[in-house]
């Protein structure tokens, strides 16, 4: 590979100042690191929430440890009130779905890898991505700032349904509304300026050889992905303006009181929040794809089933969201035919779980530390996936409905699905980020501590249910029916409680390692990336002249390898031929 | 400690927890195949020096098979799920026959309105009742759900019946319990603070019972 | 364009934060300052009974099954307290205070003690009372179960605070004078109190025989309003002179 200078330099190979390099960069590996470092704040603040949700849910009423420092209008003598656990559960789905999840996801990976998997210098349109991360970051410091105004945060849930969430005198909520409505608007414009970048750089900056059917499937997820972004995002940021407007303008967009829809939210914000979960999901499934096909040493199954199933399940989810709203009220009719598109959409995962048993069938398996957590993904995307079908048949979904069955199913696909692929991806790309590995010794413990706590905190939310508690609940044993299951709550607590700790060795292993980790070698797990022609951290403008793509992503064990059980995409071989020339040059 | 769904308590209640068994039962063999074949594989073809992987980018027949199975089983669940949604949730389904309640929402209270010693909903002798639904047993109960503020949910979990009471609509569900006794109302939808508060306690009377109960509402009692 | 966003956001931002001004937690707003000190001990007594003439509506029952913890309480069926009527048709819970002839300018320093209302039993305890701006409305829940107390006010800022168990004590205290303010709780649908938010200490509410008394009047021409929840208004005119006590007594007709 050539040699390439380790100062990053711009175009002109000026030296830049640190405030141009490293905080106002236009370059998408530091764009995708200021989001990781963001968004990994989130989940801590989205963990700690979690944590006060599950202390009143395992033990009703008693003071919360520590509680002492939360003002009387979230916790009078150690107690967390009603208004504060409604609050709790509010602001966590809030935080973890738009401001941990999908940041982790798209804000990073899409950024981080695109450029670099496909061959190009950079992003099509570097300062507009640069404003999409700023605007993330702004659009978090509002959603935060909303803890610390008059009333405190939204009440009324992650899914804010109206009218509660349109009614200040019915919620007690005021300033804290429009400050939801507002972060989701910028939100908002992150995400599409961010899926116009994506978009456009996959389609005209893909490098000499480098064919749609080249690209490895994490490239695939992410630009569909960015696709579902710009077409649903507006759609809730249309929402949260009426919502909005609702509140501060007394329109009464949502309130039947003087003419307005109470189920018009609903069906914006499902329409919206459908494609939304596959949004947070699919970028998990491609990147795992990428892993296992690595730690199997063995082509990906199925590439094109996979490709197809991507674009078959992002198609699908345009039209499945009524199943969100199977017992609001709707004409019934409508059921039918959402349950009918929701049971479809059970088939292309089922492909995609297949196919990654099929990678691993006869590979060569090692088991790295990322190749573990996209196992734990697999068996535990799968179990989200299968809890779903309970949901999707509309009789069986009356009993479950807005019970914690469905809460436990969300956390298998967001939990076990999407952060267990993020653990798998963080430690992978790590080295391209900053040039060090991540301790295999604690990436191996903590996945297997977080495996065990993890099923032993959601897998009992099925249970509990099924005997019908319900979901937002500040005290379950109100229920002389709910009052058996409490000892599950208490142990699904202590789990809970166990799981948030062992995060800690994931944060010291991030943290620890940029600084102490071992030295990382060009391309520490023989994969076939774009990615690991370059030196570890990738300079700036990634390589210095377009490199050509002689084959596809996922030639491990070819028997053009030879001796080597990997042949990467930049690799020449004596029997290639350079690819001709993309007629759109991918420099700038 | 319970382990499974409530005990029975309506009509609905057979063939829901029969289809919820018969979702089980296929996700659960689904779930046995993954997760032994990914144990399986993990042992079986963990690295070993000298091994090398197979290389193969698929089987076309593989992908046939396990697209047009899972796909068959899907249409199959959901041509029998909505032969018994529509049972349930179809206007035209509730028996002509059915006896009607009243039930209004509101943060954080559920107001029953029954129809007094003339059987009808919506005259002069109708009396209202906080978080108490009272119902005869083996009668189909028709329920006129409304709401006075915000969306509420109205969920017994024995009867397997959950509707949603969302403000300006006036929605229909309906139920015929099969076993008498007392059981408990939740609301299902998150409404405010009170949510979790918004308790009401079921009666299932003989038809005796519940004629008496009636005659005693009606003459001004409270107990 | 990356500037014209901030600022277009930034104002939205700021825009919404500051339209709605801010409302204390729960520490009571600070009484507004005074400009002389009114020294309410010595000055004129204007007395009277209330009563009612007509039948009394009967107050309805009120059933408490769905509240085992509150029913407990009682040993015959409480009832609602629209009309609490005394011997001899007196009319108890009837707000009666100065509407006009307090001479402009002078302001009342607001009692740091606080008015306590309880709940107790799944009722109010006072289901009437009086309080002055500024002055703190100790809130207290006597009950093991949630009552949530919510403030339906047009002249002051509403409040809406849950009490989920017993010995829980949240104050608040009123910025402006209203009459009344509704009190309720959306627990239990019957919960009701009224509480009527003077500038001035000039109010009493009618006890069970239906007397009251104001006092410290300093010498001039008062309007005096009586209120009842359900009877609604009536005003009398009273002249003072030096510290004399004058009887104003109020009848209300029965509907």
């Amino acid at each position: 590979m050539t040699a390439v200078a380790h100062t990053p330099t711009t175009a002109h190979h000026e030296p830049m100042s640190f405030w141009r390099k490293y905080i106002f960069s236009t370059d998408h590996k530091i764009i995708g690191i200021q989001f990781l470092f963001v968004s990994l704040f989130f989940l801590l603040v989205g963990g700690l929430l979690a944590m006060q949700i599950r202390w009143q849910l395992g033990f009703p009423g008693k003071p919360l440890p520590g509680g002492g420092i939360l003002p009387e209008t979230m916790v009078v003598n150690g107690v967390i009130l009603p208004e504060y656990y409604v609050q709790l559960v509010s602001m966590h789905g809030t935080f973890m779905v738009f401001f941990a999840i999908m940041p982790l996801l798209v804000g990073v990976y899409a950024n981080f890898l695109i450029p670099l998997k496909i061959g190009a210098h950079d992003m099509a349109f570097p300062r507009i991505n640069m404003a999409s991360f700023w605007l993330a970051l702004l659009a978090g410091l509002v959603m935060t700032a909303s803890f610390f105004v008059p009333n405190g945060p939204i009440r009324s849930g992650w899914t804010n349904y109206a009218p509660l969430a349109a009614r200040p005198d019915l919620s007690g909520v005021t300033v804290g509304q429009m400050l939801w409505c507002v972060s989701i608007v910028v939100l908002g414009l992150s995400s599409v300026l961010g899926s116009l970048n994506y978009i456009t750089t996959v389609i005209n900056h893909r490098a000499p050889g480098m064919t749609w059917f080249r690209m490895p499937l994490s490239v695939w997820a992410l630009f569909i992905t960015a696709i579902l972004g710009v077409l649903a995002l507006p759609v809730l940021q249309g929402a949260a303006i009426m919502l909005l407007f609702d509140n501060v303008l007394g329109t009464h967009f949502f309130d039947p009181v003087a003419g307005g829809q109470a189920l018009l939210w609903q069906h914006l914000f499902w329409f919206f929040g459908h494609p939304e979960v596959y949004i947070l999901i699919l970028p998990a499934m491609g990147m795992v794809s990428d892993i296992i096909a690595n730690g199997s040493r063995k082509p990906i199954f199925g590439y094109h089933s996979m490709v197809f199933a991507i674009i078959g399940i992002a198609f699908l989810g345009w039209i499945v969201w009524g199943h969100h709203m199977f017992m609001s009220g709707m004409n019934p009719t409508l059921g039918s035919t959402f349950m009918v598109s929701t049971l479809l959409i059970a088939v292309p995962s089922a492909i995609k779980v297949f196919n990654w048993l099929g990678t691993m069938w006869r590979g060569n398996l090692r088991f790295h530390v990322p190749m573990l957590n996209a196992i734990g993904f697999v068996s535990m995307f799968t179990i989200g996936g299968l809890s779903g079908i309970f949901m999707a048949a509309t009789p069986v979904d009356i009993p479950l409905h807005d019970t914690q069955f469905i809460v436990a199913h969300i956390h298998y696909v967001l939990f076990g699905g999407s952060l267990f692929a993020l653990f798998a991806a963080i430690t992978y790309w790590y080295p391209k980020m900053f040039g060090r590995m991540m301790s295999h010794r604690i990436g191996k413990v903590h996945f297997w501590l977080t495996f065990v706590f993890y099923n032993m905190t959601f897998f009992p939310m099925h249970i509990i249910g099924m005997g019908g508690q319900m979901r937002r609940i500040y005290d379950p044993t109100i229920y002389d029916f709910l009052k058996p299951q409490q000892p599950l709550n208490v142990f699904i607590s202590y789990s809970a409680f166990a799981l948030f700790a062992v995060q800690v060795l994931f944060a010291f292993n991030f943290l620890w390692s940029l600084k102490f980790g071992k030295k990382a070698p060009q391309n520490p797990w023989d994969d076939n990336g774009m990615e690991w022609s370059l030196p570890n951290p990738a300079p700036h403008g990634n390589w210095e002249r377009t490199p050509n793509v002689y084959r596809g992503p996922y030639e491990f064990s070819a028997p053009e390898a030879g001796d080597k059980d990997f042949l990467p995409q930049f690799v020449k071989l004596p029997t290639d031929r350079d690819p001709v020339p993309a007629p759109l040059p991918a420099t700038h | 400690m319970r382990w499974w769904l409530p005990d029975a308590g309506s009509t609905f209640a057979g063939p829901i927890d029969t289809l919820f068994l018969a979702i089980l039962i296929i996700t659960g063999i689904a779930l046995a195949v993954v997760e032994v074949g990914l144990v399986t594989f993990v042992i079986k073809y963990r690295a070993r020096p000298g091994r090398k992987a197979f290389y193969t980018h698929g089987s076309t027949r593989a992908e046939v098979i396990w697209t047009a199975i899972p796909a068959v089983t899907m249409v199959a669940l959901g041509l029998i799920s909505n032969h018994y949604w529509v049972l349930i949730k179809d206007k035209k389904s509730i028996p002509p026959n059915a006896y009607h309640v009243g039930v209004h929402a509101k943060q954080f209270e559920w107001q029953v309105t029954y129809p007094g010693p003339d059987g009808k909903l919506g005259t002069s002798d109708d009396f209202t009742v906080r978080n108490q639904l009272h119902v005869t047993v083996n009668e189909p109960i028709a329920v006129e759900l409304t709401s006075e503020d915000v969306i509420h949910s109205f969920f017994v979990p024995e009867f397997r019946l959950k509707q949603d009471a969302v403000p300006g609509m006036h929605i229909m569900a309906w139920f015929q319990a099969t076993k008498t006794g007392e059981f408990e109302l939740g609301c299902a939808e998150l409404c405010g603070m009170g949510h979790y508060k918004m308790r009401a306690r079921v009666f299932v009377h003989t038809p005796d019972q519940y004629k008496a109960w009636v005659a005693q509402q009606a003459a001004g009692g409270s107990e | 364009m990356t500037g014209r966003i901030f600022s277009v956001v930034g104002g939205m931002f700021l825009l919404t934060v500051c339209s709605k001004g801010s409302q204390s937690s729960a520490a009571p707003a600070a009484p507004p300052a005074p400009a002389a000190v009114e020294n309410a001990a010595a000055g004129g007594t204007i007395t009277g009974t209330i009563k009612f003439t007509g039948v009394a509506p009967k107050n309805p029952p009120i059933d408490m099954s769905e509240e085992a913890a509150c029913k407990a309480k009682y040993k015959t069926t409480p009832t609602e307290e629209n009309v609490v009527a005394g011997p001899a048709n007196a009319l108890a819970n009837v707000f009666v205070y100065v509407k006009a002839g307090v001479p402009a300018g002078q302001t009342f320093t607001a009692p740091t003690t606080a008015v306590v209302l309880d709940q107790d039993g799944c009722r109010y305890h006072p289901h009437v009372l009086g309080i002055m701006v500024g002055q703190p409305l100790e809130i207290l829940n006597t009950d093991p179960v949630l009552h949530n107390i919510k403030a339906i006010a047009k002249a002051n800022r509403p409040f809406n605070v849950s009490q989920p168990s017993a010995g829980m004590k949240t104050t608040r205290a009123f910025t402006a004078p209203e009459v009344m303010v509704n009190l309720e709780c959306n627990v239990h649908g019957w919960m009701h109190a009224y509480a009527g938010v003077r500038p001035d200490p000039f109010f009493a509410v009618s006890a069970a025989n239906g007397s009251f008394t104001i006092s410290g009047l300093p010498p001039g021409t008062y309007t005096i309003e009586a209120w009842h929840e359900k009877f609604g208004t009536q005003t009398a005119t009273v002249t003072i002179a030096g510290t004399e006590s004058k009887t104003q007594n109020f009848t209300f007709a029965a509907r």
